[in-house]
C-alpha cells in the first residue's frame, strides 16, 4: 500500500522531506527506527495532515488516518471512558470496555488523566487513538513509560488489526512484531 | 459523636470560623457611632454615623412595607438582566475578536473606550437615548462587557494549542470543541469574569437608578433617603444592596461549582 509519493517539506530553509516515498503491507505494523531528529515525527505529522506540505501527493486522505502524538494530550476534565467515547462515532460508543481492555485499563474507566500513572495515561492515549475509524494508524512512540511485556501484547493485538500501523519506536520490543523494518536517516528524511 | 451530630458540626464550625470578622466591624462601627455620639453630646449623630441598632430598627420599618420587596425585586432584575446581557455579549465580542484580526481591530478599541469611560457619562447619555427604566441594565451590561471581554479574550489565547490541535486531527465537531476543549479550558476566566461581573453589575446598576430615579427601584429609594437626610435609611439600603449583590455571588459561584462538580484541580 502506498502512503505518499515524493513529499517535500520545509520548516523555513531547513528541509525536512525532500522527495520522500513510503509503501507500507495492507496490514500489521511498519516500524519506523532513525536517529532522533531526523523527521520520523514530521513525517507523521504530515501523513496526518499537520503539516503543509511543499511538494508531492498523499496517497491516504489525512481525514483517514488517526495520529498518536508524542505527548499524551489527554483532556485534564475528562474520564479514561470518557475520552474514549468522545472521539467514537455515536454506534460504536459500546466499544469503550473493549478499548480499555485493549489497552489493558479495564477498572480505570471513571479515573481522570491526573490520577493515572505516566504509562496508564500513555496507553489511554493510545486507546483514544485506535477509537478513531481510519484507514491509517500513525503511532509516534506509543509505548514511552509503558513496560516491556505489557507493551508487547499490546503490540499483538495492533498487529491484528485491519488496518496499516506506521509506528515510530525506539523500543525493541516491536521489532519482532514489525511487519517491515524501515531504517531512516536525515534530515532531509531518506530510507537507508 | 453520633453520626448525626457529626452532619451539623462541620456546618456550625464553618460559621464560627466566619463569625469573628463581622463581630469585629461591627463593633467599630458601634464604637466610632459612640464616638461621634460623644464629641456631638447627642446632637444630631445620626446624620453622620447612625448606630448598628438604629440601621437595624430602620431596616426592620422597611421591611414590613410592601413597597420594599417591589423595589428590590425590580432592581435585582434589572441587575441580572444587565449581568446576563453584558456577560453573552462580552463572551462574543471575546470569540469575534479573538477570532478576526479585522473584528478585532476594529472593536477592541471601542470596548476599551467604554472601560475607560466615566459611569456617569454613561448613565446621562443612555438616560437621553432610552427611557429611565432602561437605564439600569443598559449601564450594568456595559459596565460588564468589558470585563469578560478582557478575560474571556485573555483565556482563549491561553486555550492550549496542543489541546487544539488534537481537536482538529481527531475531527471534534464545532460543537465538541466548545464543550470538550474551550468551556473547560476558559473555566477560570468564565468563573472570575461571573463574580467580578456580578459586583460591577449592582453598584453600576444602581448608580445608575440613583441618578434616573425609576419607579420601582432600590437605587431611588437611596436618592430619597440623602433628599430628606434619612441617614439610618440610607444605611438600611446600602445593606440591602450588599447583602443582594453577596447572595447573587453567592448563587452564581454555586452553579459554578455544580457545572464543574467532579472536575479535577
Amino acid at each position: 500500500m502506498k502512503l505518499c509519493d515524493r513529499l517535500t517539506v520545509s520548516y523555513g530553509d531547513k528541509l525536512v522531506l525532500k522527495d520522500f516515498s513510503l509503501s507500507v503491507p495492507d496490514r500489521g505494523i511498519t516500524l519506523l527506527r532513525g536517529p532522533s531528529g531526523c523527521g520520523k515525527t514530521t513525517l507523521l505529522r504530515v501523513l496526518a495532515g499537520l503539516v503543509p506540505l511543499t511538494g508531492g501527493n498523499l496517497a491516504v486522505p489525512p481525514a483517514q488516518t488517526a495520529i498518536l502524538f508524542q505527548e499524551d494530550r489527554l483532556l485534564p476534565w475528562r474520564t479514561a471512558a470518557q475520552q474514549l467515547s468522545d472521539v467514537l462515532p455515536k454506534e460504536r460508543r459500546g466499544e469503550v470496555p473493549a478499548l480499555l481492555e485493549l489497552a489493558e485499563l479495564t477498572g480505570e474507566e471513571d479515573r481522570y488523566p491526573a490520577q493515572l500513572s505516566g504509562g496508564m495515561g500513555r496507553r489511554l492515549a493510545l486507546a483514544r487513538c485506535l477509537a478513531l475509524p481510519a484507514r491509517l494508524y500513525l503511532l509516534d512512540e506509543p509505548f514511552a513509560g509503558v513496560d516491556p511485556p505489557r507493551a508487547g501484547r499490546i503490540l499483538d493485538r495492533l498487529a491484528g488489526l485491519d488496518a496499516p500501523v506506521l509506528l515510530v519506536s525506539h523500543g525493541e520490543e516491536t521489532v519482532p512484531r514489525a511487519a517491515r523494518i524501515v531504517e531512516l536517516d536525515g534530515p532531509p528524511l531518506s530510507i537507508l | 459523636m453520633t453520626p448525626s451530630t457529626m452532619g451539623w458540626a462541620e456546618p456550625l464550625k464553618k460559621v464560627l470560623r466566619q463569625l469573628p470578622a463581622p463581630v469585629f466591624w461591627l463593633g467599630v462601627w458601634q464604637l466610632s457611632a459612640f464616638l461621634v455620639d460623644w464629641r456631638l453630646e447627642g446632637r444630631g449623630n445620626e446624620l453622620l454615623l447612625p448606630y448598628p441598632v438604629s440601621v437595624l430598627a430602620a431596616l426592620g420599618e422597611l421591611a414590613r412595607e410592601p413597597s420594599f420587596w417591589g423595589n428590590v425585586g425590580t432592581t435585582l432584575l434589572r441587575v441580572v438582566l444587565g449581568l446576563a446581557a453584558g456577560y453573552c455579549l462580552g463572551a462574543a465580542l471575546a470569540a469575534l475578536t479573538c477570532r478576526s484580526r479585522w473584528c478585532d481591530r476594529l472593536l477592541s478599541p471601542a470596548i476599551r473606550v467604554v472601560r475607560a469611560a466615566p459611569v456617569a457619562s454613561f448613565i446621562l447619555l443612555v438616560l437621553l437615548w432610552t427611557g429611565r427604566d432602561a437605564v439600569p441594565a443598559v449601564i450594568a451590561a456595559l459596565m460588564v462587557l468589558p470585563v469578560v471581554w478582557d478575560s474571556l479574550s485573555q483565556g482563549i489565547r491561553a486555550v492550549d494549542p496542543k489541546l487544539l490541535e488534537l481537536g482538529r486531527a481527531y475531527r471534534f465537531s464545532r460543537g465538541k470543541l466548545l464543550t470538550l476543549l474551550y468551556l473547560p479550558s476558559l473555566r477560570p476566566y468564565l468563573l472570575s469574569a461571573l463574580t467580578t461581573g456580578a459586583g460591577l453589575a449592582w453598584k453600576s446598576g444602581v448608580a445608575a437608578e440613583v441618578l434616573c430615579l425609576p419607579l420601582p427601584a432600590l437605587g431611588t429609594q437611596i436618592y430619597q433617603t440623602k433628599y430628606y437626610l434619612e441617614i439610618p435609611e440610607l444605611f438600611a439600603w446600602t445593606g440591602v444592596t450588599v447583602a443582594l449583590s453577596l447572595l447573587l455571588e453567592g448563587l452564581l459561584r454555586l452553579g459554578a461549582r455544580r457545572w464543574t462538580r467532579g472536575w479535577p484541580g
